[in-house]
């Protein structure tokens, strides 16, 4: 028997495989393939306080081994999330974790303390790192003092598990990651998705209609396990890996390189079971390689 | 209905014309039930250059049988890859996704609108109305002879129909020039085609005071309403095409 369980700061995973927000709805939408409540957690859509209505069509773009999207955090905002998805998901016997969003530090505070008050959202997940909206999202998660800001403000009004979600397109990664930490954070999850574009030579114009999206998929893999691996050197908190999984061989790598946990996204878009897998070829890979625990092999690259 | 992820065993290929061919799939375990205007979001293997998954919708049911078809015209490198399967291999389809047509009540007179590859959920469409004791006009339109596929098929479910732009066959011009669309008494009206076709027999339906669905086929990841890309804008906001359609009543369409 294999031990796949986890901790982030005071909270438990009893597996590392977790899935990536806005790739997974609200879980609802994959009862018909497994139990959902088989993995470690659940990070739901985005939320942010007011129902958006998201970017115009077209949305989306098949690259080279990934895909382009520009959804905008379409979603029907916190009200309805507390009355229509909240009695739905808390029934999950696993975590359950929010993803917040906004275009002012306010928002951000208001949603850390409303899913706070709800119960049985066991963790939140700042997403300052969306590529897709006007105000908000990046640009916060790009500008170290506004980074900072944000972080400091959502620790202060939410006492849980709180996560922070970093954006890939800076320069210096590893930096945002040092003041998440500072901050207080819990964790960090990377990366969201990396700013991309891709034309039509048909018609001559963009694939999406806001021109440039977040590139997603086994393309950015190499990028986003990089990334794992410079943020693991400079910070002490548990990271979340996220880029391009698509299989357990993918997962492994990011454990190795320094990630407690990951998410797994783009894949279940293609394989809606793709999640349940990978966790069974992990659980295979360590009986095979007779590691009896998954934290034997936490950033095990970097003590070599 | 649950949704299936499922290995099925290509029965048969049978190539229609240069663009079209049609796949027969068969099922290992019984088939659920399928509605007319569902689709299957169909993995392709041995395309590097296809990431996603090909929405199609189900052509045709057979539970007898226990196999569906998929009308596919070849667009790209994933349809292309498709149109090279062999009887014995295998393809990964989750399905049935999506909503369906409304099946009309007894007495009403129906009119399905087909052009080029949206023709492609009407023969399932077409099989469910007659069995519902209703012979369905069948209104197919396409550019030319040449690219004319399964006239017969449709002749043995209702009345059939025909337009080609170059008039090589059946009545010249678009289906919306045609007689049975323009002078005929209908309750409702289904259609599927290029999106202009679509306005077009959508606004003639506004005029008559006819129902009038549509399916409509965007660009989507999952196929089960968590990417969000595959939105078309309605009266009640951005709706997903794959969980809120892909049929609509136009009469919720902003067009």
């Amino acid at each position: 028997m294999v031990n796949l369980g986890i901790s982030i700061g005071n909270l438990k995973f009893k597996n590392p495989v977790l899935t990536a927000s806005g790739t997974f709805g609200n879980g609802t939408e994959f009862e018909d393939f497994f139990d959902v409540s088989r993995l470690g957690g659940i990070i739901l859509k985005g939320t942010t306080i007011e129902p958006r209505e998201g970017n115009p069509y077209p949305r989306m773009a098949e690259t080279p081994s990934g895909m382009l999207n520009t959804v905008g955090l379409q979603n029907k905002g916190m009200d309805y999330f507390e009355r229509n998805i909240y009695p739905k998901v808390s029934l999950y016997k696993t975590n359950v974790i929010a993803n917040i969003n906004g275009s002012y530090i306010e928002d951000y505070v208001a949603l850390a303390e409303r899913f706070d008050k709800l119960g049985k959202i066991a963790a939140i997940e700042l997403n300052i790192s969306c590529p897709n909206v006007k105000m908000g999202g990046m640009v916060f998660g790009t500008d170290p003092a506004s980074s900072r800001k944000v972080i400091r403000a959502v620790r202060e009004a939410y006492s849980g598990t709180l996560i922070v979600k970093l954006s890939p397109n800076v320069t210096r990664i590893e930096d945002f990651a040092r003041i998440a930490e500072e901050e207080g954070a819990d964790a960090i999850s990377l990366i969201n998705t990396l700013l991309g574009m891709s034309i039509d030579i048909e018609s001559m114009k963009p694939s999406l209609s806001t021109i440039t999206g977040g590139l997603s998929g086994p393309a950015v893999k190499p990028v986003a396990l990089r990334m794992v691996w410079q943020c693991a050197r400079a910070v002490k908190v548990p990271i979340i890996g996220i880029g391009g999984i698509m299989n357990a061989s993918d997962a492994i790598e990011f454990f190795l390189a320094g990630a407690s946990a990951v998410q797994v996204g783009t894949a279940s878009f293609i394989d809606p079971v793709s999640s349940v897998r990978i966790l069974e070829g992990i659980e295979k890979y360590l009986e095979e390689k007779k590691i009896g625990d998954i934290k034997e092999i936490i950033g095990l690259i970097n003590s070599i | 209905m649950p949704k299936r992820i499922e290995d099925f065993v290509i029965r048969g290929n049978k190539r229609l014309n240069d663009d079209f061919f049609v796949l027969e799939l068969a099922a290992g375990t019984p088939l659920p039930d399928i509605n007319p205007g569902q689709f299957a979001e169909v993995k392709v293997e041995g395309s590097p250059e296809t990431f996603l998954r090909r929405p199609f919708s189900i052509h045709d049911v057979d539970y007898r049988e226990n196999t569906i078809k998929l009308l596919i015209q070849i667009a790209g490198k994933g349809t292309e890859t498709l149109s090279g399967l062999r009887p014995g291999n295998s393809l990964n389809l989750v399905y049935p996704l999506g909503n369906s047509f409304t099946i009309p009540s007894a007495g009403e007179k129906v009119l399905l609108v087909g052009g080029g590859c949206g023709i492609a959920p009407m023969l399932y469409l077409a099989r469910k109305i007659a069995q519902a004791g209703i012979v369905p006009g069948i209104l197919l339109g396409f550019r030319n002879k040449k690219r004319v596929i399964e006239y017969e098929d449709y002749q043995e479910i209702g009345d059939v129909y025909l337009t080609t732009e170059d008039g090589s066959d059946g009545v010249k011009g678009l289906v919306t020039g045609h007689p049975v669309l323009m002078n005929s008494v209908f309750d409702r009206m289904y259609c599927c085609g290029p999106e202009p076709m679509m306005k077009a027999v959508a606004r003639h339906c506004g005029n008559a005071g006819i129902a009038c669905e549509v399916s409509l086929e965007n660009l989507m990841a999952c196929g089960i309403g968590t990417c969000l890309c595959c939105v078309v804008d309605t009266v009640r906001g951005n709706l997903c095409t794959c969980t809120d359609g892909p049929v609509f009543n136009t009469k919720d369409l902003k067009w």
